[in-house]
């Protein structure tokens, strides 16, 4: 894996949005060959969201030939509430890019039949030629997307009922009343992001420490199912001082006298203008 | 291009660079328009894939609902108290004529006239939606003539009238039809004015209180029985009195039954109120203030002479007078002009002193749904200001009607 580690979540944001952002430019996405993305929603990648809208106003990365999949929706809320991830994805980032609106992809938790949905999700993924670059995030609990402690590590996309942890987490987005958090959701598997080209994990704040230890310096469990990506090819995790805190000091020292190496992903950062 | 047009084939105009005004706040938000009406995108996105045909660059601009003008009595010449031949065309001209001031839409206002008069020009303007040609008709407000005689303010003494018995009779003798009125003011004082109040609120038409010298307690009788809106506050009623607060108490009435709100006309020129006398009535009644311009014939023309109603007006540079006298008549301020006027002279927020001018006015005339805001669904009549609040181009439906130096 390669760990990167900046000094706060500007600089973590700033660096994660410049490889997602070099990744496609050098992809040279067309509308024979779209680049795949791999979406994450929540507050850890706010500001990597920003700064890709930052890049896309700036004239040097579009996202007219870009599927975008996202990771998981509620079950059961409304898509207009203004917590669904539906709106949360809108808000942050559709709205502000050039996107088309069918290849912007995200699991409907009000469909008749939940299963059917769960299925045609990965259909659609396979239809697309697989996920280029899953971006995600990781739960106090060690989760990625939704996949609960207990979770397969070969899952698939499916519905999953929510551990208390990730609602207590959630909470604060209803209102911090424990009652209007959806208990149900629809989310990718393990297994359905292990499949991708490419992983990459956002993971800020110290509150994340402990998970991002469990999922890099144990060993594979399912209880902290991020752990997971310790078998994949290339998984990226970028991450702040803060979420470093439980690691060994060895790990920390190693992986920021790489950087020099890290940092030649993204400078030069790339631009459709030049191309 | 709108994608799977499961919706609609209309094209779709998405209003960039600017800030909407939109929950009593200017947002740095996108406004998109389709069918004439205001469209939500994250829907349009979601369920229909689509996105706009064309960008409107606003340059920065605030995006304000249309102004809605609830008491105009005429512009440009026009008088619409004048029987002529051909009120409609007046009312057009007028109706073209408000967009420069972000007008659109307005209640051409008759002032106390013969019957005859009311009978002439009613039938000749119906209620329409605005569009290139002008500003939408909402209906005519009728100011008189069943005022008091101690208030008559420039309206002739000769035609004002008391009721009969308080029943429709009374209106169809003096008015003819009630279609196409959307309010109509009075003196709840005069007796069976209640039964009166009760009748037009049942049809639709909103009552107003003015030129009158009622006091609180018979002003509270008359919104009880329905009565919403006061008639130019301050001008033409008793003034405040700290033992009988007449018409202008119910600010501050706790008689107003549950649920429904007093507006109250502001003629904010700088010259028919006081600004100190305007930031009583708006710190106390904020979310009533509607801004009326009470305009007059001689508004957009030259200083001199001018008829209004039965009777001649005389400008003196912002002043309008009945001549050879010191009563005001009316105002030749432009709706933009107050807004302006109301926000320095009241200290309110930008998006204050425009919702005085759109959101109010809907709320009065019960239109809300409609117009007077930039919620999704309303109909996309719009106004885009500097920061100094001056109209810079005018839109009816999503369509511009109006552009400054254009």
């Amino acid at each position: 894996m390669r760990l990167v580690i900046l000094d706060d979540y500007d600089l973590a944001s700033e660096w994660a949005a410049k490889y997602i952002r070099n990744r496609i430019v050098e992809f040279k996405p067309s509308a024979d060959r779209y680049f795949t993305l791999g979406l994450p929603t929540g507050s850890t990648p706010y500001g990597c969201y920003q700064k890709l809208i930052e890049f896309h106003r700036s004239g040097d990365l579009s996202f007219k030939y870009v599927k975008t999949f996202n990771m998981d929706e509620y079950v059961g809320l409304p898509r207009a509430h203004p917590e669904s991830y539906h709106s949360y994805m809108w808000n942050n980032f559709f709205k502000h890019i050039d996107i088309d609106p069918a290849n912007a992809h995200i699991l409907d938790g009000n469909a008749e039949d939940l299963e059917a949905e769960c299925s045609a999700y990965e259909q659609k993924i396979a239809a697309a030629g697989g996920i280029e670059l899953f971006v995600g995030g990781i739960g106090p609990d060690g989760h990625i997307a939704f996949n609960e402690p207990g979770s397969s590590l070969v899952s698939r996309t499916r519905v999953k009922t929510l551990a208390k942890d990730t609602i207590v987490a959630n909470a604060r987005f209803f209102g911090n009343d424990l009652s209007k958090v959806p208990t149900m959701a629809l989310t990718v598997g393990v297994g359905t992001v292990m499949d991708s080209k490419e992983v990459m994990i956002l993971i800020t704040g110290a509150h994340k420490a402990f998970a991002l230890y469990k999922a890099i310096e144990e060993g594979v469990n399912h209880m902290w199912t991020v752990s997971a990506f310790q078998q994949h090819p290339h998984t990226i995790f970028v991450c702040d001082e803060d979420a470093t805190l439980e690691l060994r000091v060895k790990t920390v020292k190693y992986f920021k006298g790489l950087m020099h190496v890290h940092n030649k992903l993204v400078d030069p950062v790339l631009s459709i203008k030049d191309q | 291009m709108p994608s799977n047009k499961s919706v609609s084939d209309a094209p779709i105009s998405q209003f960039i660079n600017c800030r909407i005004l939109r929950g009593h706040t200017l947002q740095r938000e996108d406004l998109w328009v389709r069918d004439g009406k205001i469209l939500d995108p994250e829907k349009l996105f979601f369920d229909e894939q689509g996105f706009a045909d064309r960008l409107v660059d606003c340059g920065g601009s605030i995006v304000a609902p249309g102004f809605i003008d609830v008491q105009i009595n005429g512009g440009y010449g026009v008088d619409f108290s004048q029987p002529t031949e051909d009120v409609a065309a007046g009312v057009s001209l007028v109706a073209k004529k408000v967009l420069e001031h972000g007008v659109t839409s307005f209640c051409p206002t008759l002032v106390t006239s013969p019957p005859a008069v009311y009978h002439q020009v009613l039938p000749q303007v119906q209620v329409h939606d605005g569009g290139p040609d002008g500003a939408g008709v909402l209906g005519f407000h009728l100011e008189g003539p069943f005022i008091s005689p101690e208030k008559k303010g420039a309206h002739p003494e000769r035609y004002l009238r008391t009721f009969g018995s308080g029943g429709m009779e009374d209106l169809t003798e003096v008015y003819g039809g009630l279609d196409g009125v959307a309010m109509v003011t009075l003196a709840p004082e005069l007796p069976h004015s209640q039964s009166v109040v009760r009748m037009l609120c049942q049809k639709g038409i909103a009552v107003s209180l003015g030129h009158s010298v009622a006091n609180l307690s018979q002003a509270e009788d008359a919104v009880q029985h329905g009565a919403s809106f006061i008639t130019h506050l301050f001008n033409a009623m008793l003034p405040f009195h700290h033992r009988d607060p007449g018409i202008v108490g119910l600010l501050t009435s706790d008689r107003i039954p549950a649920g429904r709100t007093v507006f109250y006309g502001m003629i904010a020129d700088g010259i028919h109120t006081n600004p100190a006398a305007l930031r009583i009535a708006h710190r106390a009644h904020p979310a009533g203030l509607v801004l009326v311009t009470d305009a007059i014939a001689a508004m957009g023309l030259p200083p001199g002479r001018h008829p209004l109603g039965q009777q001649v007006i005389e400008i003196q540079g912002l002043h309008a007078y009945v001549s050879g006298t010191k009563t005001l008549s009316g105002s030749i301020a432009t709706m933009d002009m107050c807004v302006r006027h109301f926000k320095q002279a009241s200290g309110c927020s930008v998006e204050e002193a425009l919702e005085a001018a759109s959101l109010h006015p809907a709320q009065l005339l019960g239109i809300s749904q409609k117009k007077g805001n930039l919620d999704y669904g309303a109909d996309a009549d719009l106004v885009l200001l500097d920061d100094a609040l001056r109209v810079r181009t005018t839109y009816i439906s999503g369509e511009e009607v109006w552009r400054k130096d254009a």
